[in-house]
C-alpha cells in the first residue's frame, strides 16, 4: 500500500475538482433520530459542504450505489407477434465518498457474492468499476461491534482511504486509479511524525468500542441450537417488515418480476432487493411456504449471516454496523440474540 | 480544473464476448440474457399439465445448448415473469428441449394459453444433474411420484439413449387418480422399446382402473432389489421420497446411492437470489439434485 499526506484544504480541493466532471455521493445529514442525533444517508451532494465528513454512521448502506432496490435487467420489445430482448449495463461513473472500513468491508463481501461465483454479475460490475470510492476512518459508533468481527480496518477495496490527523489527511492509495486522482492536487511523502500520528489514532479507534461479541463458536453454536427456544423469543417479536434487509450492507437477496408499459409495445425484467423476513420469500408453486412462520424466517437470516455464509467464504456475511438492530421498529437487537443463544449454550 | 473518471464498459471484457454457454461457470457471460425458443408444439398430457415441446430458435445457440438430466432453466414468459422449470427431454436432442408444466400460478398460467408457434426465453440449464455417468454397471431405481414424472423423464431418456450401460431398471410411479397419470401414451414404449419395467398405482381407483391402489411404496415389494448394485432416484412431493428413500434404506441402499430433486422457486438460477436457500445451500447451484443424505443434513430441506 502507498501512503501519502493531503492537506483538508488540498482534499475539498480534490472533491471540487471531482464534482466538476461527475456525480459525487457522500454522508449527507438528513435529519434528526428517535435520540436525538443527527440522522446521514449517502446522498449525491453539488458542494463540499453538502457532506458531514464527521458522521457516526449512515441509516442506510451504501449499497444502493451497488445493487439499487429496483434494477432493470433486460427490456423487451414487441413487434408483429414477436419480440426482442435488449440488456444494459450503462452506469455513469461516480465518486462515493466517505465510507467507514465496515462499509467498505461490506462490499468486499458483496464482490464474492457477485464476481468470484459461477456466474459473476456483469451489472455488479459495471457499478462496481464504475465507482470510485474514498473510505475515511472513524471513531466506533454507538452500537456497532464490527471490531468483534475484524471488519474495523479495511485494507483493499476501495481507491483512496482518509485518516483524519487534525490538520490532514493520512491517504492510503489502493488503486493507480487513486494515485492518478490524487496527485490532481498537492500531495506529499509520509513522514516519521505522520506514521506515529496515524498510528495513535488507530490505538485511539481500536479502544474506542463498546460493543463486544464473541463470533468463534457461532456456526456450530446455530446448527446446535436450531430448535432452540430463543429463535421463537425473538421470532415472536418480529414484525416481518424486512428492514434489516433494507438497511444492511451486504443482504443481496432478491425477487424478479415483469412490468409492462402501457402501450404494451414493451416491458421490463425488474430486480428488486427482497427480505427473507418478508412471509412469501420462501413459497413454491402451489403455494407451500417453507418458512411459514416469524421465527422460522428471523433464525434463517442469522443462519445465513453466520453460519451459511460461513461455509461458502470461510467468514461470516456480517460487518458488524448494527444497522439492522438500529432500524429494528421490535427491538431485536443482533448483539441480544447472538448473546442469548450463547447463555442457551452455556445453561 | 476537474479530475475525471473514465467510464468503465463491461462489454469490453474478452469473456463475455464469447458465445453465451450458461455451462461456462465462473466466467462473465450476460446472465439475463435469453435464449429465445418457439413452442414448437403443447402435449395435453392432464387437466391441468401440459407438455410444451419447444426449440430454440438461433440455431448456433440450438446446437451449443447442452444440459444434463436434472438440470433445469428458467423460463421467461415477457411481460409476465419468470419460472424455474426442470428439462424434460433427453440431452441428446441439444436445443430441442420438452418442460412438463403444470398451471399453478401466473406464469404457468398464462403459458397454458399459450398456442404453437408463440416465442419464449430460455435461460440455463441450471444447477446439479442426476449422476448417471456413476450410475453406469448398476440397477436403476426411478421412482416418481404425480408431478415428479417430468423432471424424471429426463434420466428415463438417457437410460434409454444408452441402454447398454445399465443393468435392470424400474420406473416405479404413482398418482392419487388415474386421471393425474402423465405420459400415459409413453408407456407401451417404456416397457417394449426401453426394457423397463413399469409398475403405476393410484390412491383412489375409478371404475376403468385395473391395475393396483395404494402407496408408491406398496410396490416396492413387487421388485427385486439388489442393495449392492442399485442406485435410486426420486422424484416427488417431500413426504413422499421422505417415505421412500426410508423404505429403500431398509432395503440396504446406501443413502448416498439415492437422489432425489428439491423444488424452490428460484428467482435468478444462478446462487444470488437467496430465494432458494436451504439453510446454507443454494438449491439452485448445490441441488436441485442431491443425494439423500446430503438432503438428511439440511436444515428445513424437506
Amino acid at each position: 500500500m502507498l501512503f501519502k499526506i493531503v492537506t483538508k484544504e488540498g482534499f475539498r480541493s480534490l472533491v471540487d475538482q471531482l464534482l466538476a466532471s461527475n456525480e459525487v455521493i457522500g454522508p449527507r445529514r438528513v435529519g434528526v433520530r428517535r435520540n436525538g442525533k443527527p440522522e446521514h444517508q449517502f446522498l449525491p451532494i453539488e458542494r463540499f459542504e453538502d457532506m458531514d465528513l464527521d458522521y457516526e454512521k449512515t441509516a442506510f448502506s451504501a449499497k444502493t450505489y451497488f445493487l439499487p432496490f429496483r434494477e432493470t435487467l433486460s427490456r423487451t420489445r414487441f413487434k408483429n407477434g414477436d419480440w426482442q430482448q435488449e440488456i444494459s449495463y450503462r452506469v455513469q461513473p461516480r465518486a462515493l465518498v466517505g465510507l467507514h472500513a465496515c462499509d467498505i468491508n461490506a462490499l468486499l463481501k458483496l464482490d464474492k457474492v457477485m464476481l468470484r461465483g459461477p456466474f459473476p454479475s456483469p451489472y455488479y460490475l459495471s457499478r462496481r468499476k464504475n465507482t470510485f470510492v474514498v473510505g475515511i476512518d472513524h471513531d466506533p459508533c454507538e452500537t456497532g461491534f464490527c471490531a468483534s468481527l475484524g471488519e474495523d480496518t479495511v485494507t483493499h477495496g476501495f481507491d483512496l482511504f482518509l485518516t483524519d490527523l487534525g490538520d490532514r489527511y493520512f491517504v492510503s492509495i489502493d488503486s493507480d486509479r487513486g494515485f492518478r486522482v490524487l496527485h490532481s492536487v498537492p500531495v506529499r511523502d509520509i513522514t516519521e511524525d505522520d506514521r506515529r500520528a496515524y498510528q495513535e489514532v488507530r490505538r485511539r479507534i481500536a479502544s474506542g468500542f463498546k460493543v463486544h461479541l464473541r463470533f468463534e463458536n457461532l456456526p456450530t453454536l446455530l446448527d446446535i441450537e436450531f430448535e432452540s427456544p430463543v429463535w421463537k423469543k425473538w421470532g415472536d417479536k418480529c414484525l416481518s417488515c424486512g428492514a434489516c434487509a433494507m438497511v444492511c450492507p451486504t443482504c443481496y437477496c432478491y425477487g424478479v418480476y415483469e412490468r409492462i408499459c402501457q402501450d404494451f409495445k414493451e416491458c421490463t425484467k425488474v430486480k428488486q432487493l427482497y427480505s427473507c423476513n418478508l412471509i412469501d420469500f420462501a413459497v413454491v408453486a402451489g403455494g407451500h411456504n417453507f418458512r411459514p412462520t416469524r421465527h422460522t424466517r428471523l433464525k434463517y437470516r442469522y443462519y445465513h449471516q453466520h453460519r451459511g455464509f460461513v461455509e461458502a467464504y470461510d467468514e461470516p456475511k456480517c460487518v458488524g454496523c448494527n444497522r439492522c438492530g438500529d432500524a429494528c421498529l421490535a427491538g431485536i437487537n443482533p448483539p441480544d440474540v447472538i448473546r442469548d443463544l450463547q447463555a442457551e449454550e452455556a445453561s | 480544473m476537474s479530475v475525471v473518471l473514465h467510464p468503465y464498459d463491461v462489454r469490453t471484457e474478452p469473456e463475455i464476448q464469447e458465445p453465451l454457454d450458461f455451462n461456462r461457470r465462473g466466467e462473465l457471460k450476460h446472465v439475463d440474457k435469453v435464449f429465445k425458443a418457439e413452442i414448437t408444439n403443447i402435449v395435453t398430457l392432464t387437466e391441468i399439465d401440459k407438455l410444451f415441446h419447444l426449440r430454440i430458435t438461433d440455431p448456433a445457440e440450438r446446437e451449443r445448448f447442452s444440459f444434463k438430466p436434472g438440470q433445469f432453466v428458467m423460463l421467461e414468459l415477457p411481460g409476465f415473469g419468470e419460472v424455474p422449470i426442470s428439462i424434460s427431454s433427453s440431452p441428446l436432442w441439444k436445443g430441442h428441449i420438452e418442460l412438463c408444466i403444470r398451471r399453478a400460478g401466473l406464469v404457468t398460467g398464462v403459458l397454458h394459453k399459450a398456442k404453437r408457434g408463440a416465442k419464449v426465453g430460455i435461460r440455463g440449464p441450471f444447477g446439479t444433474a442426476f449422476p448417471l455417468s456413476v450410475m453406469k454397471g448398476h440397477d436403476v431405481l426411478l421412482i416418481a411420484g404425480g408431478l415428479g414424472l417430468a423432471p424424471l423423464r429426463a434420466p428415463i431418456f438417457h437410460v434409454n439413449d444408452n441402454r447398454a450401460d445399465y443393468g435392470d431398471v424400474h420406473i416405479l410411479y404413482g398418482t392419487k387418480t388415474p386421471q393425474d397419470l402423465l405420459f400415459t401414451y409413453q408407456y407401451d414404449q417404456w416397457r417394449t422399446v426401453y426394457d423397463v419395467s413399469l409398475s403405476v398405482i393410484v390412491e383412489r381407483a375409478d371404475e376403468g382402473w385395473t391395475g393396483p391402489v395404494g402407496m408408491i411404496t406398496d410396490l416396492l415389494g413387487d421388485i427385486r432389489v439388489h442393495p449392492e448394485h442399485t442406485y435410486a432416484i426420486v422424484c416427488g412431493p417431500p413426504v413422499m421420497f421422505k417415505f421412500v428413500c426410508a423404505r429403500l434404506s431398509q432395503t440396504g441402499i446406501p443413502m448416498q446411492r439415492m437422489y432425489v430433486s428439491l423444488e424452490r422457486r428460484m428467482h435468478c438460477g444462478m446462487g444470488k437470489c437467496c430465494r432458494c436457500n436451504v439453510g446454507s445451500t443454494y438449491t439452485c447451484l448445490d441441488g436441485p439434485v442431491f443425494d439423500y443424505w446430503s438432503v438428511m443434513n439440511l436444515k428445513e430441506a424437506i
